[in-house]
C-alpha cells in the first residue's frame, strides 16, 4: 500500500507545456506515473510528446478522468492554478512551484479548507510525492527510491526539505529498505499538507512499518507532530531536524526556515520529538542508521 | 525584507495610516534644513534595523536648530548594537497621552492572520506577553473573509483602551490589515500606537517586513531592496542570485538544496568546526553556478577550507563533477577543498574528479568524513 497516490492515480500537469513542466512531466511518465493530460489555455488541442493538452483542468478531468494535478506554473499564477485544479474536480494537488507569496498561500489554504474540504494540497515549494514502483509526481529522481517488497517492512518518509528527502531515500536504498511513500511537504510557511496529515495516513497504512520524519527550523509543525506521535502513533518514528546552528532572524534558504523570537529552534524540536518517543539522529546518516536498526528490530 | 522606520512610515502613509510628518536625511546640514521645514520641536531618530535605539542614545528630542545640529552630529555614524547609523529620520514631535501596541503577522500554526493589540505599548511586546499575557487582545483573521469593522470593534473593546481612542484605533487597524494583506507584508507592527491629548490616534513607530516572494506584484519595492543591509559577502552572493547567509566561522560551505546546506553547516559544527556561511546553490550545480559560489566563498578572508556537499538527484554525478572541475579551472582558490558527492551516478562523478585530487582537493565518501577532513585542513 501507499498513501495519497499509487499506480491508479491519473495526473494532469498544469504548465506541462513550459520547460520545467515538460521535463518533469515526461520523467514522471517514464517512471510509470499515469500522466494523462496537460493544461494551457493557449495550446488546447495540441500535445506534449503524445500527452493531450487541454484549456483547463475541468476539461482535462472531463476527458481523462484525472484525479490529481501537478502544478509547474510560475509563482504569480499559482493562486489561480490551485483554485482551477480544485474547481476542476481533482482531489489531490501537488504544487512544485517555489516563491509563492505567503499571503496567497494563507488565502488558498483557507479557501480550500472551506469550499473544497475533500481536496488535499501538497506544497507549494515542495519536491512532490513518490510511491516507489507506483507513481512519482514532482521532481524527485525516481531511481534513488527503493520500491517496497511484498511481505517486507517498508518505511514512510515525510519531509520539509527536498535534498534531505533524497538523502533519506538514498540511505534507505543502500540498506535495502523499501519505501511505501515519500512525501515532500515543502519549506514554506503555510504548507497545504502537514506532518500530521502524513503521519496519520502512515499510521493507517498497513504496508508502512515505520516513519522517517525530516524537519527543519522555523514554525511549530515539528512540535505539533511530536504531540501527535506521543498520543496517536503506534509505529516507530525516526527524525532528523536541520538547522541546529542557524542564527536567529536569518532565513536559511526556505521561506519557512527562520528562528524568530526564540521560537522554532532545532533543539526545541528535537527535545519535543525525543519526549514523544521518537528517535532523533543528529545528522542525516545517523538518522538513516537509526532507521535501519528500527526496521531490523521490527 | 525588513524596512527602516522611515520606509515603514512611508509604507503606512500609502494606506492612510496617520504618521508624523518627517524627512529622512543623511547629513547634519540636511537634518537642520528638514527640521526648519517641519517646525519644532522635532525628534531626531537613528535609522537602524535593530532594537534598543532609545537606550543607545539614538532617539533625541530637539527644540531648536542648534539642538538638531548637536544630536544629528552625535547620532550619525553611531554604532547601535553592531549597526552603523547612516540615516536619520527627523519628525515633528508628538504629545503623548497613552501608548498602545498593534500588529499583524501570520500564525503558522493556526494558518490564519494573527492580530495583537495591547494597552501596554511602548515596551517590548514579548515582555508584556511574558509578564501580563492578559494585557494582549488577540484576533485570528481568516484570510478569505478579511477583517470586518465589527470584528475590529470587538477586538478594540477587548483590549481595554481608553474609550477616547476607540474610533481612531478601529480605523487604523482596518487600514493596517489592508496594508498587511495588499502590501504583502510578513509583519506590520506599530509600537507605540499613541493616543494624543487631543484624542487623535497615530502611529509613532513602524516596523514592517515585506515578503520577498511578492516583489512581482510590487515593482516599486525595488527602492527598499536597494537599501537592504547586507555584509559584503552577502551582497556579493545576492548579486549572483545565490542563497547565502554569512556566519562567523572559517569552513566555507557549498551545498545543493536549503535543507542539505543547513545540514552541512550543522555537521561542520557537530565535528568541532565553525561554518563560515550557509550557501545553497539549488538543484543544478552547473559550472556557472559553482564558479559563482566558489568566488563568493573565496572572497571571505576568514575561510580556511571549503566543504562542497552535493547530492545528485535529477542532476547526475558526472554533470556535477564536470561543473566542479570547470569551476576550479576558472577560479583561483587559495584554501583546501573537500568534496562529498553522492546520489545519482555518484561513481561516475567521482571518477571524473579522481585525477584532479591532491592535498588541497580531497574527496570523502560521507558527510561526516568530509566535514572532519575540512575542519582538520582548516586547522593546518
Amino acid at each position: 500500500m501507499s498513501i495519497f497516490v499509487d499506480e491508479t492515480t491519473k495526473v494532469v500537469y498544469q504548465g506541462l507545456t513550459g520547460s520545467q513542466g515538460r521535463f518533469y512531466g515526461l520523467l514522471n511518465r517514464d517512471y510509470g506515473t499515469q500522466v494523462v493530460a496537460g493544461t494551457n489555455p493557449r495550446k488546447a488541442g495540441t500535445d506534449v510528446d503524445g500527452i493531450p493538452v487541454f484549456a483547463t483542468v475541468a476539461d482535462a478531468v472531463a476527458e481523462t478522468d484525472a484525479s490529481a494535478s501537478c502544478i509547474f506554473i510560475p509563482a504569480p499564477g499559482v493562486r489561480d492554478a490551485v483554485m482551477e485544479a480544485a474547481e476542476g474536480g481533482v482531489s489531490f494537488i501537488v504544487c512544485i512551484t517555489e516563491g509563492v507569496p505567503a499571503q496567497d498561500e494563507a488565502w488558498f489554504f483557507n479557501k480550500l479548507r472551506r469550499d473544497f474540504p475533500e481536496v488535499t494540497l501538497l506544497g507549494p515549494n515542495c519536491p512532490g510525492i513518490i510511491s516507489p514502483g507506483k507513481a512519482n509526481i514532482g521532481i524527485t529522481a525516481g531511481h534513488i527510491a527503493k520500491s517496497p517488497v511484498d511481505g517486507q517492512k517498508a518505511v514512510g518518509i515525510v519531509s520539509r526539505s527536498g535534498t534531505l528527502t533524497y538523502q533519506a531515500l538514498y540511505e534507505l536504498k543502500l540498506n535495502d529498505i523499501g519505501v511505501s511513500t515519500c512525501v515532500g511537504i515543502g519549506g514554506d510557511p503555510v504548507p497545504g499538507t502537514s506532518f500530521i496529515d502524513c503521519l496519520e495516513r502512515f499510521e493507517a497504512d498497513p504496508q508502512t512499518a515505520a516513519v522517517m520524519m525530516i524537519g527543519e527550523i522555523g514554525g511549530s509543525a515539528e512540535e505539533e507532530a511530536a504531540e501527535f506521535i506521543a498520543s496517536k502513533m503506534s509505529k516507530p518514528v525516526v527524525s532528523y531536524i536541520a538547522g541546529v546552528t542557524a542564527p536567529p532572524g536569518k532565513k536559511m534558504g526556505h521561506a519557512g526556515a527562520i528562528v524568530s523570537g526564540g521560537k522554532g529552534t532545532a533543539q526545541a524540536k528535537m527535545n519535543a520529538l525525543r519526549d514523544a518517543g521518537a528517535r532523533v539522529g543528529l545528522n542525516p546518516t545517523e538518522a538513516g542508521q537509526l532507521m535501519v536498526e528500527v526496521v531490523r528490530g521490527l | 525584507m525588513d524596512l527602516f522606520e522611515f520606509q515603514g512610515k512611508q509604507f503606512f502613509a500609502r494606506y492612510d495610516i496617520p504618521v508624523s510628518p518627517g524627512e529622512a536625511v543623511t547629513t547634519v546640514d540636511d537634518a537642520v534644513a528638514a527640521a526648519e521645514r517641519i517646525g519644532y520641536p522635532v525628534v531626531v531618530k537613528a535609522q537602524v534595523q535593530v532594537g534598543g535605539r532609545g537606550k543607545a542614545g539614538g532617539i533625541k528630542l530637539a527644540a531648536d536648530a542648534e539642538a538638531v545640529r548637536t544630536h544629528a552630529a552625535n547620532i550619525l555614524g553611531m554604532d547601535i548594537n553592531g549597526h552603523t547609523v547612516e540615516t536619520l529620520w527627523i519628525e515633528l514631535a508628538s504629545d503623548i497621552a497613552e501608548e498602545y501596541y498593534a500588529s499583524f503577522t501570520l500564525d503558522r500554526s493556526a494558518k490564519k492572520h494573527l492580530g495583537l493589540l495591547s494597552a501596554e505599548g511602548g515596551v517590548e511586546i514579548e515582555a508584556v506577553a511574558a509578564e501580563n499575557p492578559d494585557a494582549i487582545a488577540k484576533i485570528w483573521v481568516d484570510p478569505v473573509d478579511g477583517l470586518t469593522e465589527e470584528q475590529a470593534r470587538a477586538w478594540v473593546a477587548a483590549a481595554n483602551l481608553n474609550p477616547q481612542a476607540t474610533e481612531g484605533t478601529v480605523d487604523i487597524l482596518l487600514k493596517l490589515y489592508r496594508a498587511y494583506v495588499e502590501g504583502d507584508a510578513d509583519l506590520v507592527e506599530i509600537n507605540p500606537l499613541i493616543l494624543k491629548p487631543t484624542g487623535e490616534v497615530h502611529a509613532l513607530d513602524a516596523k514592517v517586513t515585506l515578503d520577498n516572494n511578492a516583489l512581482f506584484r510590487h515593482p516599486d519595492y525595488e527602492e527598499y531592496e536597494a537599501t537592504q543591509v547586507r555584509d559584503e559577502r552577502e551582497q556579493a552572493a545576492h548579486d549572483k542570485g545565490l542563497q547565502y547567509v554569512g556566519l562567523d566561522g572559517y569552513v566555507g560551505v557549498i551545498a545543493n538544496g536549503a535543507g542539505l546546506a543547513m545540514s552541512t553547516v550543522d555537521i561542520v559544527n557537530q565535528v568541532g568546526g565553525e561554518p563560515a556561511n550557509f550557501l545553497d546553490i539549488g538543484g543544478g550545480a552547473s559550472a556557472e553556478i559553482m564558479s559563482g559560489a566558489l568566488e563568493v566563498i573565496n572572497n571571505d578572508p576568514d575561510v580556511r577550507s571549503i566543504f562542497i556537499n552535493i547530492f545528485g538527484g535529477i542532476t547526475k554525478g558526472e554533470e556535477v563533477a564536470n561543473g566542479i572541475v570547470t569551476a576550479l579551472g576558472r577560479v583561483q582558490i587559495d584554501v583546501p577543498i573537500v568534496i562529498r558527492l553522492d546520489g545519482t551516478n555518484a561513481d561516475l562523478g567521482r571518477e571524473i574528479l579522481q585525477p584532479h585530487l591532491s592535498d588541497t582537493l580531497q574527496m570523502q565518501p560521507t558527510m561526516i568524513d568530509a566535514a572532519q577532513t575540512a575542519v582538520a585542513l582548516a586547522a593546518r
